[in-house]
């Protein structure tokens, strides 16, 4: 399986990273060596091995439902680019 | 003193030989002298280093019984790889997308080392949100190998190495996701090691591929790397996959013979991949082990080829999600014009990251998307645990196992740049263990071409970092390669 432009730029999309067209170009043939690379994955036989999401096998551990964490809201929105009256702030969304 | 072992500074500064303030600004004055050739550190702050050494130094007037001064890492000081949250520093993770970033919070490994009473030095330069083998993806330029400046340290923790290395620093904290605490330690001469899964707490520490991502410790010896495992390992609630198990310590087993010990050779660690330099210098190292009394044995991890591909689609996967936190609306870079909320996304991390941190969001995000999920995320998944019962296998017949760390030693600026896939393949020894969550280390065993150091690798059983460490320490009782340091930099 090979990426052509227009996947590339699907992908780019999907990802949220904004690719110009010359980028888009040598992005396409990095891509592609790269999946030309992990293909190899496909022929090895793994009929009823079960996935491994985890290098250790443990269940999510639980815990009584106690406020844990104390107010730092100016604390974190100290650091954020732009905000105002407690709000982060991004372009207008809905019209 | 700059040569001294972490046990040297402890009785040093328990005997009032040297205070807290005086070694930190020995190595801050070094630090200032030849960071601006090897670029190891990022951040330092010569004001805040000595307003906590000045505090290690009065909690020890106040009295050894004390919890923190009977420490033995007390005043000792220590520089951070910058993927760590130290609050009121800046923690940038080597990118422009928190060039600019300072935390509101510490990481779990910052407070255990402050509790020890230990002192913070700065923060070390790395690859770009941990993705890289040679420090040459950094937003703040490569660090230079203090054994060569035209080489690479490795990576991604090469601040931490070149900083050991060149002794700015007597220990450091390091983060290994497919060989970055081993590979570098290994290209700088120095000893590093990445626990079992699960053993020290990933809070505050920036993910990059969360299953495979464990911090650890890099120091000159074995020795010292067992007192700051022991520091910074334990049980955290803030970690959802944090291990809760006894606290140990790690340094128990530290003089136990070695007789008897089975070492497990891996039939594909010995392969054509591994330059004659590096083979010859293993093989001296494992005669050297011979003579300790261990035994040698042949073992296969027929799998292993797999690892590296099958990292290239789980890590992305993992990165991909990870990493779509930083859109440029509560903290980091925003980009400075954009039309509407999806337009100032695309721009902020387009601009925010650099060209590797990207290929992988792009893979990631790829073989994670409709219709490849099952042909790549899954498929991958499960040679994962193919690989990991590869070693659950060699672990019958051995107690470690032991190979070369990296195939080569260290590279030239750029020669493998070009090309990602080779670039990925300088960490064929090393990435098996992370997706198996299996402990290893890295250790100096001698030198290769151009007199560049080589280290030799030991993989543990799962939770089996005491063993390792007796191994690495009995063998540098025998050996000095752990305590060379490169010339022309006293």
């Amino acid at each position: 399986m090979s990426l052509n432009q227009e996947g590339v730029g699907r992908i780019a999309r999907l990802a949220r990273i904004e690719l110009s067209a010359a980028e888009s170009a040598a992005t396409q043939d990095q891509l592609n060596d790269i999946l030309g690379f992990i293909a190899r994955l496909q022929a090895v036989d793994t009929t009823g091995i079960e996935p491994m999401a985890h290098a250790v096998d443990v269940v999510q551990r639980l815990r009584p439902d106690f406020i844990t964490e104390t107010d730092r809201r100016a604390d974190f929105q100290a650091i954020a680019p732009e905000v105002e009256g407690g709000l982060y702030l991004v372009p207008k969304v809905i019209e | 003193m700059i040569n001294a072992s972490l046990k040297e500074l402890s009785a040093a500064l328990a005997q009032r030989k040297i205070s807290a303030v005086e070694l930190a600004t020995l190595f801050l004055n070094r630090i200032e002298r030849m960071n601006p050739t090897l670029n190891a550190f990022i951040t330092t702050d010569r004001d805040k280093t000595l307003a906590q050494a000045r505090c290690a130094d009065e909690m020890r007037k106040v009295g050894a019984d004390d919890a923190a001064a009977a420490s033995s890492l007390h005043g000792i000081p220590l520089a951070h790889k910058d993927i760590f949250c130290t609050q009121g520093w800046r923690t940038t993770c080597g990118s422009k997308m928190l060039a600019n970033f300072i935390s509101p919070y510490d990481a779990h490994v910052v407070e255990r080392f402050a509790a020890a009473g230990m002192v913070t030095l700065g923060k070390l330069n790395m690859d770009e949100f941990a993705m890289g083998s040679s420090n040459e993806t950094s937003f703040f330029g490569a660090v230079k190998n203090p054994w060569d400046v035209s080489r690479v340290p490795g990576g991604s923790s090469g601040g931490s190495a070149a900083a050991i290395a060149a002794r700015l620093a007597p220990a450091a904290t390091g983060t290994d996701t497919g060989g970055s605490i081993r590979q570098p330690a290994a290209l700088c001469g120095l000893t590093g090691l990445k626990p079992t899964y699960g053993v020290v707490s990933r809070y505050g520490m920036i993910a990059f591929a969360s299953s495979l991502d464990q911090a650890g410790p890099m120091a000159k010896s074995a020795e010292d790397c067992a007192l700051l495992l022991t520091a910074m390992a334990g049980f955290d609630t803030r970690d959802s996959t944090s291990l809760e198990r006894p606290a140990e310590d790690y340094s128990r087993d530290l003089n136990q013979p070695l007789t008897g010990l089975k070492i497990g050779l891996p039939k594909e660690f010995f392969g054509a991949g591994m330059d004659n330099d590096v083979r010859a210098v293993v093989e001296a190292a494992l005669d050297e082990y011979r003579k300790l009394g261990a035994t040698t044995v042949a073992v296969s991890l027929p799998n292993s080829e797999l690892s590296v591909p099958a990292y290239y689609v789980i890590a992305p996967a993992e990165a991909s999600s990870n990493l779509s936190r930083f859109d440029g609306v509560r903290y980091g870079y925003r980009a400075p014009d954009y039309g509407d909320l999806a337009d100032m996304y695309s721009k902020t991390r387009a601009q925010g990251f650099g060209a590797e941190v990207k290929r992988r969001i792009l893979i990631g995000t790829y073989v994670l998307s409709h219709g490849y999920y099952d042909a790549y995320y899954l498929q991958a998944q499960k040679i994962r645990r193919l690989i990991a019962a590869d070693f659950t296998e060699a672990f019958k017949q051995c107690d470690v196992i032991m190979g070369p760390t990296s195939p080569s030693v260290a590279f030239a600026f750029g020669a493998k740049n070009a090309d990602p896939v080779q670039m990925y393949l300088s960490d064929i020894y090393t990435i098996s263990t992370n997706l198996a969550g299996l402990p290893g280390m890295s250790l100096p065993c001698g030198f290769g071409n151009n007199n560049m150091p080589v280290g030799l690798q030991i993989i543990g059983r799962w939770f089996d970092e005491t063993k390792m460490l007796n191994a690495a320490h009995q063998y540098q009782q025998v050996t000095d390669w752990h305590s060379r340091m490169p010339e022309g930099l006293a």
